[in-house]
């Protein structure tokens, strides 16, 4: 048993739980069966970045077929297809919610609350190893007969499990099979992170104290856990009318001039089911980004964070109204008009909430002292790149505008800008922001101003024009335009340009992750608070933190996360855990 | 969807009423000083397994309520044949329940310290499970013997695919109480036992509530 204490007074067991039980004792258990947080972090996050570079280089192959048509022979439409399903899964479950929650999650929750670590760590290694085995199942679908399903990551039935889409072999059941598996190790995940967030508190962490970063991820996680079983259902009942020839989503359908025996399911119902978790999942990856952009701002910009009630009110409430707004992915569908009417409201209602944390993040810079270093770059990328995404995401919120856009290349740069470019951009500011406290030493400055600018003014060149070609009505998931009336030879060129760029933004990545590697040897050393910053992770005994986070002694918090350039203060920032100043007599 | 929301709203109001306990009005910027003279910092009073197995109970709610809105929105369509419900759906509810019971007798005798009693309760919360699962499964022989198949009609695939996602929720519970049992045979850490007992026990009453709420739904259809 640990013996602790805080302040010098020993603490009750109850406090610091079980800590000597699940200490590694062999190299195995401490760095593969590992059930310390930080390492379970280090995992996920490199399982995701990994599976995540598969998805990039199917958007390169992507991006040449739509450029080059017919130059790569062997991307045929099937092909092309298989490519967009898979790049869109994994980048959408297996690379962002499991690097947010179970890469960021794991490592800052336990950190930034003063815990010692998560609060069930048997389960938590469980979730992980969960993880890797749906990756690999997801992956072994590039093998299978058939290859890897072809029915868009929306995989809408009845065409997902119909003879003629590709992967109708293996590629669906493997799909299907890797989500539920996924759900299953996430839910194990996501307990610890409630659960840690519930009771593990330092003392003196009251809920109004925790940085927003633990907010965002928090309130995510919830919301993971109850958007995540819709795709569950939705999954198991697909598989089941894929294997055993129920008919939950499936009609009467007349296939290849055969009536097949399936009659009477309903295709809409899996729509409601898939966006009932679809949507909320939008904000499984955003809030945690909007947390942690909270605090890289702040931290970067030496200044309390602006309005804390509001930002934590925010996340709440955006989490409550993204499970009321799920049908506006389904205008087209063909449902009540009265309906759309209503989601059409529920979405701009989000607005208000989304545009509070735009404004909070703005007026926190506003005369702050803002350090350009590569996290605080990141997070100004962030704010442009989201407002960017959000308006146009307003466009496409509203019916009468979202029937002409559905479904071209409008929609694809509209989340893309939001939903990829933006959290996209927030994984990198905090990659850079706590590498140092991961490896103890700093990321290299040159490559990351390199890596950030190409990324980032790339993103703009690929994304931006993509808009345009919306516009034109150029459709998504198209293997090749061919020659049409309403799309000028000049768009041709722009999707050239677009593909150029993106094979270099792609490559630019490829800096970034040389950096990892280069800067784990050679980077400078970074100590044990880089940043100056106030909140708990900063302030570990040792840096990078060993099993158990605080040696002996348990932090206790004494001040909220934003003590930065407090008149009178001696430093420009003021730890959590410092005791105030004795008032003079 | 108007079951899961429902649910969810159940759900907001247990989360609206914490966090107003939590001072989410409160200005962080002005208080400085240790948790003591700030209320409202510390964990809820439950163990943290329980409150873990609170959050687990809500998200497996969260999963029976999208079924059974998937149940009621299939159901409006012309061409649902209900499944005949077989007696023995009568005998297995009635298993269950004795299960259930038998777990509140387990926590009894902890409290008493019977040690006896507690490892006779659990072996009796255990077979019962058991036979429930095993009743289940003979129901679902009765149907296909009587012509319903699970592809017959969407009211049988909905029928089987609920009562197989229940019955493997149990199975998934056996596993905890098989844990329990083995406390119970070594007679040592009596206090983590009682807290399993505890876990299992809500854990039962729980997905008894499910299968009285889907067995409802059954017999309604």
């Amino acid at each position: 048993m640990v013996d602790a204490a805080i302040g010098g007074q020993p603490i009750p067991q109850a406090e610091v739980g079980d800590v000597e039980l699940y200490h590694p004792h062999s190299w195995l258990t401490k760095y593969v069966f590992s059930q310390d947080a930080k390492i379970i972090a280090i995992q996920y996050a490199l399982t995701a970045m990994a599976i995540g570079l598969v998805a990039l280089v199917l958007s390169w192959l992507m991006r040449w077929q739509l450029a080059f048509p017919g130059t790569l022979s062997f991307i045929d439409p099937s092909q092309y297809l298989q490519f967009i399903t898979m790049h869109g899964m994994i980048m959408v479950v297996y690379l962002l919610t499991a690097l947010f929650l179970g890469g960021f999650g794991n490592y800052l929750i336990p950190l930034m609350v003063g815990a010692r670590d998560m609060a069930f760590p048997y389960l938590n290694m469980l979730s992980f190893w969960i993880y890797f085995l749906a990756v690999l199942v997801l992956a072994s679908s590039f093998f299978a007969p058939g290859g890897p399903t072809g029915a868009g990551w929306t995989l809408y039935p009845p065409q997902a499990i119909l003879q003629g889409t590709p992967g109708y072999e293996m590629g669906i059941i493997l799909m299907l099979t890797s989500l539920i598996i996924f759900i299953i190790g996430f839910t194990m995940g996501g307990l610890n992170y409630v659960v840690t967030v519930l009771q593990c508190r330092a003392r003196g962490m009251t809920l109004m104290r925790m940085p927003l970063t633990v907010w965002g991820i928090f309130t995510a996680t919830v919301l993971a856990l109850l958007a995540f079983p819709a795709l569950f259902v939705g999954a198991v009942m697909m598989l089941s009318d894929r294997v055993l020839g129920t008919s939950f989503f499936m009609p009467s359908i007349v296939s290849m001039g055969e009536q097949l025996q399936y009659g009477g399911g309903s295709p809409i119902l899996f729509q409601h089911l898939f966006w009932f978790f679809g949507h909320p999942e939008v904000y499984i990856v955003a809030l945690p980004a909007f947390g942690i952009v909270s605090d890289l701002i702040s931290t970067h910009a030496r200044r309390n964070i602006f309005g804390y009630r509001m930002m934590v009110w925010a996340i709440v409430a955006i989490g409550v109204l993204s499970f009321v707004v799920w049908a506006h992915h389904m205008y087209v569908s063909g449902m009540n008009p009265w309906f759309g009417f209503f989601f059409a409201t529920t979405t701009l209602i989000i607005a208000i909430p989304t545009a509070i944390k735009v404004y909070n993040w703005i007026l926190t810079l506003w005369r702050g002292d803002i350090h350009l270093t590569i996290p605080m770059l990141f997070a100004l990328a962030f704010i442009v790149t989201f407002v960017n995404g959000g308006l146009t995401g307003l466009f496409l919120g509203n019916v009468v505008v979202d029937v002409p856009l559905s479904d071209t290349m409008f929609v694809v740069a509209h989340f893309h800008m939001v939903m990829g470019v933006a959290p996209i951009c927030v994984i990198f500011g905090a990659l850079y922001h706590w590498y140092p406290k991961v490896t103890g030493r700093m990321l290299n400055e040159w490559l990351g101003q390199l890596h950030f600018w190409v990324t980032f003014l790339g993103a703009y060149a690929i994304f931006f024009p993509m808009h345009y070609l919306g516009l034109l009505g150029m459709p998504r998931r198209y293997h090749e335009m061919g020659q049409t009336s309403f799309v000028p030879e000049s768009a041709h060129d722009l999707n050239a340009f677009i593909t150029i760029t993106a094979l270099v933004v792609g490559a630019a990545q490829l800096v970034f992750l040389f950096n990892l590697f280069w800067s784990l040897r050679f980077g400078r050393e970074a100590g044990g608070n880089p940043w100056r910053a106030t909140t708990l992770e900063w302030q570990t005994p040792e840096t990078p933190p060993p099993h158990g986070n605080w040696g002996k002694e348990l932090p206790v918090v004494y001040r909220w996360a934003y003590d930065y350039n407090v008149p009178g203060a001696k430093e420009d920032f003021v730890p959590q855990n410092q005791p105030p100043e004795p008032e003079p007599a | 969807m108007g079951v899961t929301i429902l649910f969810f709203s159940g759900l907001a109001v247990v989360a609206v009423w914490w966090l107003s306990t939590q001072r989410l009005t409160s200005k962080p910027w002005l208080e400085q000083g240790t948790a003591l003279e700030f209320p409202g910092s510390g964990a809820i009073g439950a163990a943290t397994a329980k409150v873990g197995l609170g959050v687990l109970l809500s998200a497996i709610g969260s999963l029976f309520a999208l079924f059974i809105s998937a149940y009621f929105m299939r159901m409006q369509l012309a061409d649902w044949r209900p499944v005949p419900k077989p007696t023995l759906l009568w005998v297995n509810t009635g298993t269950l329940m004795l299960s259930s019971a038998a777990l509140q007798w387990a926590r009894v005798q902890a409290d008493r310290d019977d040690i006896r009693g507690v490892q006779t309760a659990l072996l009796a919360a255990g077979v019962t499970a058991l036979l429930f699962v095993a009743g289940q499964l003979f129901a679902w022989r009765q149907l296909v013997d009587a012509g319903y198949g699970l592809t017959i009609n969407p009211a049988n695939s909905f029928f089987y695919l609920i009562t197989a996602l229940h019955g493997a929720h149990v199975l998934g519970g056996l596993a905890a109480l098989g844990r329990n049992i083995g406390r119970a045979w070594q007679r040592r850490d009596i206090a983590r036992l009682a807290l399993g007992l505890d876990l299992c026990s809500l854990y039962w009453d729980f997905l008894l509530l499910m299968w009285l709420v889907l067995f409802g739904l059954l017999l309604l259809s």
